[in-house]
């Protein structure tokens, strides 16, 4: 049985489209959790270069890095709604522009 | 069959992260068992932090490298681990009652200051590009809470947010920075990269580049650089006070050490392509952030563009990567913590429950009321813009010095221009204290834990301007 083979190109293509996309959305977006979805796909692009360089040059460090991504994004992703709820009680909206009091 | 080697693991040289992370455990399980009244979770993170202070001399013959080259116990991992407790001590003891004044009645403040001293800690002594992410986001997840520890004020909540938000999109160009690194060189170890980039080994150059730009953006982030400076004035100004000094010292301190590691000690080779780029930002740092901070009417907004400038500065000693930069690195940081400490020592002095008091009218009159305190913050002004005989102008001198030595004498010309626009809002300052009328009566209760940092501070600067000898020598004995 063969395999077809992917070039290590196209996994870098995706991973650059899928961060570009996730770098839009944060800059776009107005809504936090939108804002906050867009930064776990750019988390994940990055997963997908870390897994194809690895097969691509044949390492193992490259996984356990991505696995300590995951991790760290779950952290992130406790603390950062933990934010969001106990805003939301204080002004309840997710609209990032309404977030203004501080000016000089 | 072969037995399998067990790694090595030298817990030793690990002593003052394990130290640090069971005192503030230790605190959360105290935590449980005590009533409103948190002074002894302050009695335990302080001899923690003592403590993992003097653990961090354990090793001896340094650098001293354990965890499979992830992990290095050097000169400048050492000296910054004293910095950290240093500057987190003078948290704990400058929050102690402000915590008290506005109700903050948390005793995991007290064990997230300890966390955030670990991964700051982590930071200073990585040479793993996993380790250093780990360490940035141990510190990031550990301020995104304290940022925001008042649940009840909108203000701090909207600059944890502000603060998470912005912090969590920087670790997603840090990490695509890291990733192109370690799929142009093969490995994630610093020494292994700064080998393969010396040899010339690189698998393709363009991804390189990529990786090193989106690293400097990163940590350009992290460290609040412009053009990566927007979140600063607002989480500043948004954060408690105790924080905002403990946010402005210690994790920038931990960060520039780790971007130094990164980008001196591994990429010389490389200097051509993010030497002009480093060059870039520290100047649009130096000059926006003085003249940000001119048009400012609230102190901590003003300080918050003044430590925008002060890391302009910081980067030039990146910049000049020679031997002169890590000690002046090193020196700067900790003459800046007893300045920034000091300054916001007195800020939460001249607050009281409800009336922060932080705008620059509420400073006019200060010196007819209350002589000492003016005085002892226009000494911590002053050395913030760089006066001598005082700890801001030495440090500030040593930088200059090491990038005069490789010759970048346009940076420093500039740089020093930038020192004197500097002046004029921090004289803005003491005119208001020493020239103006006093709008209001000033309602000042002498707390004891904040006139002690402000003490240790103004000794701290005063000593350190006067009599930097001993601590230069100590930052450039390797």
């Amino acid at each position: 049985m063969d395999f077809e083979m992917v070039p290590l190109t196209h996994y870098l293509f995706l991973s650059a489209t899928l961060f570009v996309i996730g770098v839009t959305g944060v800059l776009v977006k107005r809504n936090a959790i939108v804002v906050f979805m867009s930064i776990e796909i750019m988390l994940n692009a990055v997963n997908i270069s870390l897994i194809a360089f690895d097969r691509y040059m044949n390492l193992h460090d490259g996984q356990v890095f991505s696995f300590m991504v995951m991790c760290v994004a779950a952290a992130e992703v406790s603390v950062g709604l933990a934010i969001i709820i106990s805003l939301f009680r204080n002004k309840p909206t997710t609209n990032l522009d309404e977030f203004n009091i501080m000016k000089s | 069959m072969e037995p399998i080697p067990a790694p090595a693991i030298d817990l030793i040289s690990l002593a003052p992260v394990l130290v640090l992370s069971v005192f503030g455990m230790m605190v959360l399980v105290t935590d449980l068992f005590i009533g409103k009244d948190k002074s002894i979770l302050v009695f335990i993170s302080l001899t923690g932090l003592l403590m993992a202070a003097v653990s961090s001399l354990a090793k001896y013959n340094l650098p001293v490298f354990s965890f499979n080259g992830a992990y290095v116990v050097d000169h400048l991992s050492v000296f910054f681990t004293f910095i950290f407790c240093i500057s987190s001590a003078l948290a704990i003891l400058v929050s102690v009652d402000f915590n008290k004044r506005e109700g903050i009645k948390v005793g995991e403040y007290y064990s997230l200051i300890l966390f955030c001293t670990v991964g700051m800690v982590l930071l200073a002594s990585s040479t793993d590009m996993i380790m250093i992410f780990l360490g940035i986001e141990v510190v990031s997840i550990s301020l995104y809470i304290l940022a925001g520890i008042q649940r009840k004020s909108t203000k701090s909540n909207e600059a944890a947010l502000k603060y998470f938000l912005l912090g969590a999109f920087a670790t997603g160009f840090l990490l695509y920075g890291m990733t192109l690194i370690y799929g142009s060189t093969g490995s994630t170890k610093l020494t292994i990269i700064a080998n393969v980039i010396s040899e010339n080994k690189i698998l393709s150059e363009p991804l390189m580049l990529m990786g090193v730009v989106l690293l400097i953006i990163g940590f350009g982030f992290k460290v609040a650089a412009v053009p990566f400076h927007m979140w600063a004035p607002d989480v500043y100004q948004g954060a408690p006070t105790p924080v905002t000094a403990f946010m402005a010292v210690g994790p920038k301190a931990a960060t520039l050490a780790a971007f130094y590691r990164v980008m001196s000690e591994t990429m010389p080779d490389l200097s051509y392509s993010w030497e002009i780029l480093l060059c870039v930002v520290s100047v649009l740092s130096m000059f926006i952030g003085n003249l940000g901070a001119i048009m400012q009417s609230n102190i901590k907004r003003l300080l918050a563009f003044s430590s925008v400038a002060h890391v302009g500065y910081l980067i030039i000693a990146i910049i000049a990567k020679n031997s002169l930069s890590s000690s002046s690195l090193m020196f700067y940081m900790l003459s800046y913590a007893f300045m920034v400490f000091g300054t916001f020592g007195i800020v939460i002095l001249l607050g009281r429950k409800g009336e922060e008091n932080l705008e620059l009218e509420n400073y006019s009159g200060l010196a007819y009321k209350h002589p000492v305190i003016a005085l002892t913050m226009t000494i911590f002004l002053l050395s913030l813009g760089g006066l001598p005989p005082l700890a801001g102008f030495v440090a500030k001198f040593f930088i200059f010095s090491a990038a005069l030595k490789e010759g970048y004498i346009i940076l420093v010309i500039i740089a020093v221009l930038n020192s004197a626009i500097s002046f004029y809002y921090y004289l803005k300052v003491i005119v208001f204290m020493y020239m103006k009328e006093p709008v209001k009566e000033f309602h000042i209760s002498l707390t004891p834990m904040t006139l002690l940092v402000i003490a240790i501070s103004a000794f701290g600067t005063i000593q350190l301007g006067i009599f930097p000898d001993p601590i230069i020598a100590l930052a450039q004995a390797n």
